[in-house]
């Protein structure tokens, strides 16, 4: 990009020229709950929008990074049980009560402390390695949840998490929860996008594109991935305290690797290159888990094998385009700006 | 390579003679000795780190004397009994026999192609199913390990021309279609067998109790020595799975196809360009470790259940056991399939609470001071 393009970058009237979808989907949302019904604010898009940020945090790492982790589900599931542990829950003996301003920070710091751990570790692998290792840590930590009783309460979890009742509110009230969710789904989208254009993420690209090219420009590597790894727990541990709320519980089968691999369907069916892909794949992730039941019981299929349509809907997406959803819909743009006597682009390139 | 390595014995021979007594030194002073000394990796290793190898020969001979010798009382008391400390390392080693075969076919493939079949540990599942319907059907336990093997077999062909064929060098797309398959397969696998904890009864001549030779204790009355008592099919089947690894070992470095496929890990390119039939290779390679896969369901259908989720389980421990033992190494993965086995069992039975903590260490552990793996090459 030169000069005169960045300078029309930074002019005020910038945000004019955003591509008016944007604006569309913001209104959509924003006004959403005036006719909505409240399953559809807080069953679909609130869980649409945990879901998304936790498999933003996913996205962050493999789009930007290169590195495929695993372990995000587990980042979120330890913030979950931080809350619930340090904050209020049914569970009387083990939870410390504290208020919500020491406890939450608290998850989050325990969290990022967590994914930094993990990042240190996997940070030192590539590729498939990455990938292995995440789902270990995982697996690992999912079991180790099951068996500790001291902290983590065992099998059972912790049931009776209640988010705080700040400013009067109740926030697990639909409406609440669907704006409480929404704005921390779209902090951390832009947050996502904010960084991928700082000097960090730029050079986290690089390392993605060629490790020893950015170390002998003077880039750490290893500290940059570890770095990148804390930066997505957050989205992550937002995520899962989110979910913790919603459904005022939370177990070890809550991070399971079950869950995990799940994250990481979502963020391929949306499409790993771009922020947007994780809120778009947990959409129809959500859309299908809700509906495909009924879908299912109509073809003649018992409702159990729900897992073998998204199983299947997963392999299509990943057979057909790599890139998810967003990979299709941009070679259906590139298509459409094809001279169709040429094959080739046309003016608009 | 043998003339090589019959060369520098001589050649040592020689120079012990002239009064020198370090063989690196000799290494380093004729430059072509130096390759050979690799073939030699637990010599090199017993130069290289003196108090390493001190510290295993200590932790063997203590192992042995755990082993072998009658408990004082003093030890009775920090341990617990030796019954359950024999029990515990038989069932570990056993168990590690296991992994072993799930993890020796996962690690060839891995070694060879680079590619990641995530769908390993539902090709374990469906040998166990395939060998439960199979003994079920036609009475006979041993009918059920060769039919696992071959359609497991082929259901790895078609893996491997269908998908990894088409997919060459995306490691991530490969990761994400082999997760895909498996969550297919074991959905469909748990349509078909219902989610129902089964079991492969083995043989009447296989089961029940076997006494070994090693004392578990002295009967207060008599005198008289205890022996430990471990089921036989354990035993037969750890005793198999060593046969197989050792004939793996055997066909990889002995024979012409294992001379293709170590040259095929080491370089595919310049392998497929002296005119070797590569893809078969690989084609054959795919179906044996799916294979040993699906023998491993029969032989983890008996030793243990067949039940949804054990594909989760069993890919988890080969990725384990992979990751400590070093990718693509057949003797990396044995080491670490027993070392895995052994520390789940001790962990159990000594910190039943945090087992899977003890095998994670282990793998972190490993991870922090040797990222390639114990016996990995970097």
């Amino acid at each position: 990009m030169n000069e005169a393009a960045w300078g029309r970058k930074l002019d005020w009237t910038s945000s004019l020229r955003i591509n008016p979808a944007y604006w569309v989907v913001a209104a959509i949302l924003l006004i959403l709950p005036a006719f909505a019904s409240n399953f559809i604010l807080y069953q679909l898009f609130g869980w649409t929008f945990i879901l998304g940020m936790i498999a933003l945090s996913l996205m962050f790492l493999a789009g930007y990074g290169g590195m495929v982790s695993l372990a995000q589900m587990t980042v979120a599931g330890i913030a979950g049980y931080m809350v619930a542990i340090f904050g209020d829950s049914a569970i009387t003996d083990i939870s410390q009560g504290w208020p919500w301003y020491i406890s939450i920070p608290l998850a989050l710091l325990v969290a990022a402390l967590f994914a930094t751990a993990t990042g240190w570790l996997a940070g030192r692998t590539e590729g498939i390695y990455t990938i292995m290792i995440t789902l270990a840590i995982a697996a690992a930590f999912f079991y180790f949840f099951n068996q500790n009783y001291v902290i983590f309460n065992g099998f059972s979890g912790f049931n009776g998490v209640l988010p705080p009742k700040l400013f009067g509110l109740d926030w697990r009230h639909p409406i609440a929860f669907y704006y409480l969710t929404l704005f921390w789904a779209a902090a951390w989208y832009f947050a996502a996008i904010y960084v991928s254009r700082s000097p960090f993420g730029l050079a986290l690209q690089g390392i993605r594109d060629n490790p020893r090219r950015m170390a002998a420009l003077g880039y750490h590597v290893t500290a940059h991935k570890v770095a990148a790894y804390a930066i997505a727990a957050l989205p992550a541990a937002t995520g899962g305290i989110l979910l913790t709320w919603q459904s005022a519980q939370i177990s070890p089968g809550t991070a399971g690797i079950g869950p995990a691999i799940d994250i990481l369907i979502v963020a391929v069916i949306g499409g790993i290159g771009h922020p947007a892909g994780a809120f778009i794949g947990a959409f129809i992730y959500v859309i299908l888990k809700t509906f495909a039941v009924d879908l299912i019981v109509l073809v003649g299929l018992g409702s159990e094998r729900f897992r073998l349509l998204i199983g299947l809907g997963f392999l299509v997406v990943v057979f057909w385009s790599p890139d998810g959803i967003l990979g299709l819909w941009e070679k259906l743009k590139q298509s459409r700006g094809l001279n169709p006597l040429l094959r080739r682009a046309g003016r608009r390139s | 390579m043998r003339t090589g390595a019959r060369r520098t014995r001589y050649e040592r021979g020689k120079f012990d003679v002239d009064g020198r007594k370090s063989d690196r030194r000799i290494a380093t002073s004729i430059g072509e000795a130096v390759a050979p000394a690799e073939n030699r990796p637990l010599r090199r290793f017993a130069e290289n780190h003196p108090w390493w190898l001190a510290a295993i020969a200590i932790s063997t001979a203590i192992l042995l004397y755990l082993i072998f010798a009658i408990w004082p009382a003093w030890l009775v008391q920090i341990i617990g009994k030796k019954k359950v400390f024999l029990n515990a390392l038989f069932n570990g080693i056993t168990l590690g026999g296991l992994y072993f075969l799930v993890a020796s076919g996962f690690t060839l493939i891995f070694g060879l192609m680079r590619n990641v079949n995530l769908a390993h540990g539902s090709l374990y599942l469906l040998g166990a199913y395939i060998g439960y319907m199979v003994a079920g059907w036609t009475g006979y336990w041993l009918l059920a390990f060769p039919v696992a093997f071959i359609l497991v077999g082929l259901l790895g062909i078609l893996l491997q021309v269908f998908v990894f064929r088409r997919m060459e060098r995306q490691d991530l797309r490969q990761t994400l279609v082999t997760i895909g398959i498996s969550i297919v397969l074991a959905d469909i696998m748990l349509w078909v067998f219902g989610g129902d904890f089964l079991n492969i009864i083995p043989p009447s001549w296989l089961s029940g109790p076997m006494e070994t030779i090693f004392v578990t204790g002295v009967k207060r009355s008599s005198g008289d020595l205890i022996y430990l008592k471990y089921p036989l099919v354990r035993i037969v089947i750890f005793l198999a799975s060593v046969a197989i690894g050792v004939g793996m070992w055997t066909l990889l470095n002995k024979t012409r196809v294992g001379m293709l496929i170590r040259a095929g890990v080491d370089d595919r390119e310049m392998l497929s360009a002296t005119g070797a039939r590569i893809q078969l290779v690989f084609v054959g390679v795919f179906a044996f470790g799916a294979g040993l896969a699906g023998i491993a369901g029969v032989v983890g259908g008996t030793f243990q259940s067949i039940a949804p989720g054990e594909d989760v389980r069993f890919l988890l421990a080969s990725l384990v056991v992979v990751i400590v033992g070093g990718m693509g190494s057949i003797t990396g993965a044995a080491l670490g399939a027993v070392l895995i086995g052994i520390s789940e069992q001790f962990g159990s039975v000594y910190f039943p609470t945090y087992s899977v903590v003890v095998t994670f260490m282990i793998m972190v552990l490993v991870l922090a001071f040797r990222p390639q793996g114990l016996l990995g090459r970097s």
